[in-house]
């Protein structure tokens, strides 16, 4: 028989390669996906544990402003309001995301319409070196360059919602700026061409076209960052004060989901309310991380159609 | 005239934010390398910290901190790289598809702290693993897996089809296509990401706090046995890293030199992460054009 | 220019007698689909052995896509539908081993592909992976098909140097010898000149000339003069139909219908 014939219709060595090959990645694959579902269902399972076993009230979880979960009120209920933690977790996203936008946009403007190659470049650099420098240290420039600036210079201690908006602002800024400079590229070229050949200025063409049409993206980006401000921990828990009451100012000392968290769960014992009461909190945080990628979902299945 | 006078004021205000943001993070480099730099010396690297006393150094965390990202980098990257060559070669385009680049989307959006919390839960508790470096390497790795994931993904994705094609016309496997002809091709972006997403975990901290612990025991250095309890490379014992001791000094240290022992500690991370920054831009670059055999 | 419709179920194809010529490769009512899009309909060709046969035809007609499919290159991005007959085997089924397969029906793709290795590298590496590790019979092999391809004189001196670092022309004729190193039974090219200047294409022409003595070889070209060169036969493809196949001398002088008529005159295409 004709022996490349026999071959073509047998099994080879390049055939077991390809099993082994789609054996080892879909492990891979599986792995990853294996971890992300275990983080849901450990910490979903933890954090729900408040409610089904120490049977806490979830709307008060959400509403109350009292948080001191080892004590109970006089109804002899522990002290679960989470709602100063919410309020300082949204309060410095906010404040950082809207510090961080215009400097944002500028910046990303300046390197896709005005600057030279060298200018972009050098921006482009300095954008990736804010992205590198570690939340610790940012922490660390906060507590000694931002509490004492605030204190001197705008009252209260220097520590509250207001310092870590500052010190979030830096942090945001660099994924802000550079997801908005991918969607200013993705504007076609001749869309600002025509404008410019209509006669339009410069700063009339970003306004009324560039801006325009890359709308969605923009938003996009401003999600991302705010993503990141709400489950950033170290940073904000170094500058913030770190009292679980409602914040009244700006200026006063607050907390947030992340601070209490990284501050309680080493404080508390496994199992009792006070601990699970954190995990309702790392809840919390996961949902919101989920509602930011659904919301970049939306957004861009609305860009595109 | 009024409408030039607007363009040329807009203009200029753009001018001025890129120019304010180049100022902030030459403040932040230049605070933290002016407060910080002087604080560091030999003895600062090498020695033990202190908790109560000053003069301590950052020897045992720096080490902790290194031993730390080559774990970390020893479990992530085969996986991310069998899961990266998996979404750009073999993955097929159905639900399940779209599921995993789902799931692998969210883990890198994911909190780091919380990334820790259940690294904690399950290594530290449940598996009674204890504040371990192998806690801490595990949930760095979960930290890392999307970010090299994605890298890989897009540095085999920018081969061109026609050298997939190339392979596949001589009768190679497409495993052999993709692990013997297109990766090599795709290793300066891939270790561009990988030195990049290094810096990173390096200076990484939320997530280590309750797995790898805030504890830095003293270690022998004398003894390179790793099942030994004070052998640097004992994979079972807590490990503060530098990132973690920068916070912790700060948020409850008590040394008189906290400050100043934070300064240096930030400064050596800083640096450390400038530097990966410069080797990723020349190790990505050489490569390339070793590849391209331009010279 | 006019876009005349043609009678597809006009057409005019050869098929060979049995004990006349020897059949390498053959195809029936072959069909391709990318998603809704019937590009290829009702493929029937078989190719006569040690012989040069040219696909021509206007951009999109097909003809690409029906040499894709003889080695089932277009498996990922296609559906394919019919028969491929290769040594009395239908290759286009999935009990077939296309690995082994492509291994006797080569291909050299339109844009050269060389591998980011050494020019000796290019050509060993496949056959290392097929198990074979003589480094005498390697050597031996890649001043072989470099003679065959026509580059051994232009890089015997720089076997070590990249690939990437030779020109155009020279990297589609590595890609050749690289693909004769297998010892094909066929060699598929895809339009393997329209990339290259006119010395490197008349090179190539020479070196297929060369070739078609120890392999069957099909050709898709855009060049018409290319075509009547150096084939010994001629498929025109038109929307996805093949409506004239047969001699080369016979498909350009004498053709019987009109769409091949109109295309080697040159009024559309």
């Amino acid at each position: 028989m004709d022996p490349i014939k026999k071959k073509i219709q047998s099994s080879s060595r390049e055939t077991r390669q390809d099993l082994l090959g789609k054996v080892i990645t879909y492990t891979c694959i599986a792995l990853i996906v294996l971890v992300v579902l275990s983080i849901f269902v450990f910490v979903a399972s933890k954090g729900m544990a408040t409610f089904f076993v120490n049977k806490a009230n979830f709307w008060d979880f959400l509403t109350g402003k009292n948080w001191n979960p080892s004590m109970v009120d006089s109804k002899g209920k522990p002290m679960l309001g989470a709602l100063p933690m919410i309020a300082g977790s949204f309060g410095v996203t906010i404040l950082a995301v809207l510090f961080a936008t215009p400097f944002a946009i500028g910046t990303a403007l300046y390197m896709t319409e005005i600057a030279s190659h060298k200018g972009e470049r050098i921006l482009q650099s300095v954008i990736e070196l804010l992205v590198g420098i570690p939340s610790v240290v940012y922490g660390f420039i906060g507590l000694s360059v931002i509490v004492p600036f605030v204190r001197n210079n705008i009252g209260g201690s220097g520590y509250g919602i207001l310092s870590g908006s500052f010190v979030l602002f830096v942090m945001v800024l660099p994924t802000v700026t550079s997801m908005t400079v991918d969607s200013l590229r993705a504007v076609p070229r001749f869309y600002k061409e025509a404008s410019l050949a209509l006669g339009a200025t410069k700063w009339q063409t970003i306004y009324k076209v560039i801006l325009r049409s890359s709308t969605s993206g923009i938003l996009t980006a401003i999600i991302f960052g705010m993503a990141r401000a709400f489950g950033e921990a170290l940073a904000v828990q170094m500058v913030i004060g770190n009292a679980a009451v409602m914040p009244t100012s700006l200026l006063s000392s607050a907390s947030t989901l992340t601070s209490v968290l990284t501050m309680g769960i080493g404080n508390t014992v496994m199992g009792t309310v006070a601990n699970n009461a954190l995990w309702s909190l790392a809840l919390i945080l996961l949902l919101m991380s989920l509602f930011f990628n659904i919301v970049v979902r939306l957004i861009g299945r609305k860009g595109r159609m | 005239m009024k409408i030039k006078l607007q363009n040329k004021i807009a203009i200029n205000i753009i001018r001025i934010i890129a120019a304010l943001v180049v100022v902030i993070l030459l403040f932040l480099l230049g605070d933290i390398l002016i407060s910080g730099v002087p604080h560091i010396s030999w003895h600062f690297l090498t020695s033990a910290s202190q908790s109560f006393a000053s003069g301590g150094g950052i020897g045992v965390q720096l080490f902790n901190s290194i031993y730390l990202l080559l774990l970390t980098l020893i479990i992530s990257f085969p996986i991310s790289l069998g899961a990266g060559i998996f979404l750009s070669e073999y993955a097929p385009k159905n639900i399940f598809t779209s599921i995993v680049r789902m799931a692998i989307e969210v883990l890198s959006s994911l909190p780091s702290v919380v990334v820790g919390l259940f690294g904690f839960l399950l290594f530290v508790v449940q598996f009674q693993m204890g504040f371990s470096i192998l806690s801490g390497a595990i949930a760095l790795t979960f930290f890392n897996l999307p970010l090299l994931t994605r890298n890989i993904e897009e540095s085999l994705r920018a081969v061109p089809d026609l050298q997939r094609e190339a392979g596949m016309a001589l009768g190679l496997s497409k495993w052999r296509t993709v692990t013997r002809v297109i990766l090599p091709e795709a290793l300066p972006g891939i270790i561009t990401g990988v030195v990049l997403g290094a810096g990173r975990v390096f200076g990484e901290a939320a997530a280590l706090i309750y797995t790898a612990g805030q504890s830095a025991t003293n270690i022998d250095f004398g003894n390179w046995n790793p099942f030994n309890a004070a052998s640097p490379l004992n994979l079972m014992r807590p490990a503060e890293t530098l990132a973690v001791h920068i916070w912790k000094i700060n948020s409850e240290g008590v040394m008189p030199d906290a400050s100043a022992v934070s300064a240096g500690a930030s400064a050596v991370l800083i640096i450390v992460v400038l530097l990966f920054n410069i080797f990723a831009r020349i190790i990505g670059n050489s490569l390339y054009r070793k590849l391209t055999a331009t010279k | 220019m006019s876009i005349e419709k043609y009678d597809f179920n006009e057409k005019n194809i050869l098929h060979f007698k049995q004990d006349k010529h020897q059949i390498a490769i053959a195809t029936h009512v072959l069909q391709v689909y990318y998603g809704n899009k019937h590009a290829l309909v009702d493929g029937d060709l078989e190719f006569e052995r040690y012989r040069i046969t040219s696909l021509i035809g206007a951009s999109g007609s097909g003809k690409s896509t029906y040499l894709r499919s003889l080695n089932r290159m277009n498996d990922n991005v296609a559906k394919v539908e019919g028969k491929i007959i290769y040594r009395g085997l239908d290759v286009n089924s999935s009990k077939i081993n296309v690995y082994e397969m492509r291994k006797h029906i080569g291909m050299v793709f339109q844009r050269p592909n060389p591998f980011s290795k050494s020019i000796r590298a290019n050509i060993t590496f496949a056959l290392k992976e097929q198990g074979l590790k003589d480094k005498k019979k390697l050597d031996e092999i890649v001043e072989l098909s470099l003679k065959d391809a026509a580059l051994w004189d232009e890089v015997k001196d720089d076997l070590d140097k990249s690939a990437w670092s030779l020109s155009g022309g020279q990297q589609q004729r590595l890609c050749i010898a690289r693909t004769i190193a297998m010892k094909p039974d066929i060699l598929l090219l895809d339009e393997p000149a329209s990339a290259l200047d006119p010395i490197s294409t008349s090179k190539i022409e020479e070196t297929l000339v060369e070739l078609k003595k120890r392999y069957t070889i099909i050709i898709v070209t855009h060049n018409m003069q290319q075509a009547s060169r150096i084939s010994d036969y001629t498929a025109f493809f038109h929307m996805g139909h093949i409506l004239e196949y047969g001699k080369t001398k016979n498909v350009f002088t004498t053709p019987q219908i009109r769409a091949t008529n109109d295309y080697i005159s040159g009024n559309f295409g």
